[in-house]
């Protein structure tokens, strides 16, 4: 497992990575768990801004299709390309080259929980 | 309120493979062990195993019954051979549909599909005109080759007493598909399984395990579905599973199993058919033989005189946009159908669907759109099935 320490995640299963002014996001090893198969990624052109908690994209299994929402709010500087051909890489590594979108302009969600507080939310919705 | 799903005997397995369960027709089944696109990878390219103990099996002792049910003239169908056919209601509509096996002893064994079982009996069990054979043990006794006979099961909880049997629940049934099934069931049995062609059946043993070996399947590929009793089921699986590991063996979910049917072009019962679907607009005529007598006829007939408003076709899309169950099918701006089943292709590398339209759309490479998340995603029609298998037996 890579080090998640750093890492802050939101209820819907997005993780940031926050550096700065500028942040990289993408889906939690469970979310790709529980998704299965992704197949397709729809996501925000590069410049679009983001409220947390706003719907960035989509993203499609072989089950079904789901919603991405951004963990923080800020701009959009970067998506990643490579999931156009390559979207199984967020099954394969959904802390590294499974990223989703980079932000600047960060602004702070306070509501984003810890590694430990995440972990502790999974396991309760595992089990409900 | 809370439903009660049903297991199958393979289920400790499943658990024990680290399979994602879910529920389909009342049933706990496997979605995937792995990856659903790794699953279906195996069927197509070597080797993969389904528990499809779900499935409903009805024994149909009485063949005027059947014959009555059953949308396809039986008179011809051997012992030892398997026909599709469809079950409609007197509005023909599709009931459900179904795999026909001509038993030796008499009579026919009927596999359906797992959410209809009980209604299907119900069904049948209401157009039996008299209650025959409900005496005495209703069970046939096992005897002899070429015969389908009831497997051993710890306890009769076989409903039904008359001309119908629902013996679903105490049958399993595993599929064996891939380019690799037949050389694998072949060293696990002394049957020769060379004589038994496609859509045909015999009993035999298998892992030391007696079967109804069926040349069968719902993938497109070549391979067989083995029915045994529920006690043998295990013993059954684990051996294919442990015989198969040279063969790149993968237990495969229903998730492959329905990105394999759908690339074959099969259709879903629930799906691309019910009850309010006729079987000339399923583009399953072929299984009408409107010369007998059977429940709908009539009314298929008329549907066909009036003729077709909607063909169920199959769409390629031409971005990346996956077409999904209900989404609107859009001729320029105007809604003219409706997605049925709609995925990625795995093996030919674009997604695809099955989508019920107006015939005049209907020709292969008619230019439509696919609304998804309110934009229209560029499709056109294409010829069913998507996927052939390249050599088929």
């Amino acid at each position: 497992m890579p080090d998640l320490s750093g890492l802050r995640f939101a209820e819907t299963h997005e993780w940031v990575a926050k550096d700065g002014e500028t942040a990289t996001v993408g889906i939690t090893e469970y979310a790709q768990s529980q998704l299965g198969d992704v197949i397709y990624l729809e996501l925000p052109t590069v410049g679009q801004r983001l409220e947390a908690g706003a719907r960035l994209g989509v993203i499609e299994s072989v089950k079904a299709a789901s919603d991405l929402y951004s963990p923080v709010g800020g701009e959009v500087s970067e998506v990643n390309q490579d999931l156009k051909d390559h979207p199984e890489y967020v099954n394969q590594d959904p802390y590294g080259k499974g990223w989703v979108i980079k932000l600047r302009a960060v602004k702070d969600n306070p509501k984003l929980l810890d590694q430990k507080a995440y972990d502790e939310f999974v396991q309760g919705q595992s089990h409900s | 309120m809370v439903v009660t799903a049903e297991r199958t005997p393979l289920y400790d397995e499943h658990v024990r493979l680290g399979a994602q369960m879910t529920n389909f027709g009342g049933w706990v089944m496997p979605l995937q062990y792995s990856s659903i696109r790794e699953e279906h990878r195996a069927v197509r390219e070597a080797v993969g195993l389904f528990d499809l103990s779900h499935m409903g099996e009805l024994r149909v002792k009485d063949e005027g019954l059947a014959q009555h049910v059953v949308t396809r003239d039986l008179a011809h169908l051997r012992p030892g051979r398997v026909q599709y056919a469809l079950l409609c209601n007197e509005q023909g509509g599709i009931i459900d549909d179904v795999l026909v096996y001509a038993v030796a002893d008499g009579g026919y064994l009927l596999v359906v599909n797992a959410g209809n079982q009980d209604g299907d009996f119900d069904w049948i069990q209401a157009h039996a005109s008299s209650p025959s054979g409900g005496g005495q043990g209703s069970i046939p006794s096992p005897s002899g080759g070429g015969q389908i006979r009831e497997p051993r099961c710890g306890k009769a909880s076989v409903s039904g007493g008359g001309s119908v049997l629902n013996v679903g629940r105490e049958w399993a049934l595993i599929g064996v598909q891939g380019p690799r099934a037949a050389g694998l069931v072949q060293r696990l049995t002394t049957s020769e399984l060379g004589g038994v062609k496609y859509y045909a059946f015999i009993e035999g043993s298998v892992a030391g395990v007696a079967c109804v070996i069926s040349r069968t399947g719902y993938t497109g590929e070549d391979g067989f579905e083995l029915f045994c009793g529920n006690v043998d089921a295990a013993k059954l699986w684990r051996t294919l599973l442990e015989e198969g590991r040279s063969d790149s063996i993968r237990p495969a979910g229903l998730g492959a199993r329905d990105t394999l049917r759908l690339e074959a072009g099969m259709r879903l019962y629930g799906n691309d058919m019910d009850l309010n679907t006729n079987p000339f607009e399923a583009g399953l005529d072929w299984t009408l033989s409107l010369d007998k007598d059977f429940i709908g006829r009539d009314a298929v007939l008329r549907a066909r005189e009036r003729g077709l408003e909607r063909r169920l076709v199959g769409l390629k899309m031409l971005d990346r946009s996956i077409p999904r169950h209900g989404y609107p099918v859009l001729d320029g701006g105007r809604r003219v159908g409706a997605v049925t089943s709609g995925n990625v292709s795995f093996t030919l590398g674009h997604n695809i669907a099955m989508a019920y339209l107006p015939p005049q759309l209907a020709a292969p490479g008619t230019p439509l759109g696919v609304e998804v998340r309110g934009t229209a995603a560029p499709a056109e029609v294409v010829p069913m099935p998507f996927y052939k298998r390249p050599h088929p037996k």
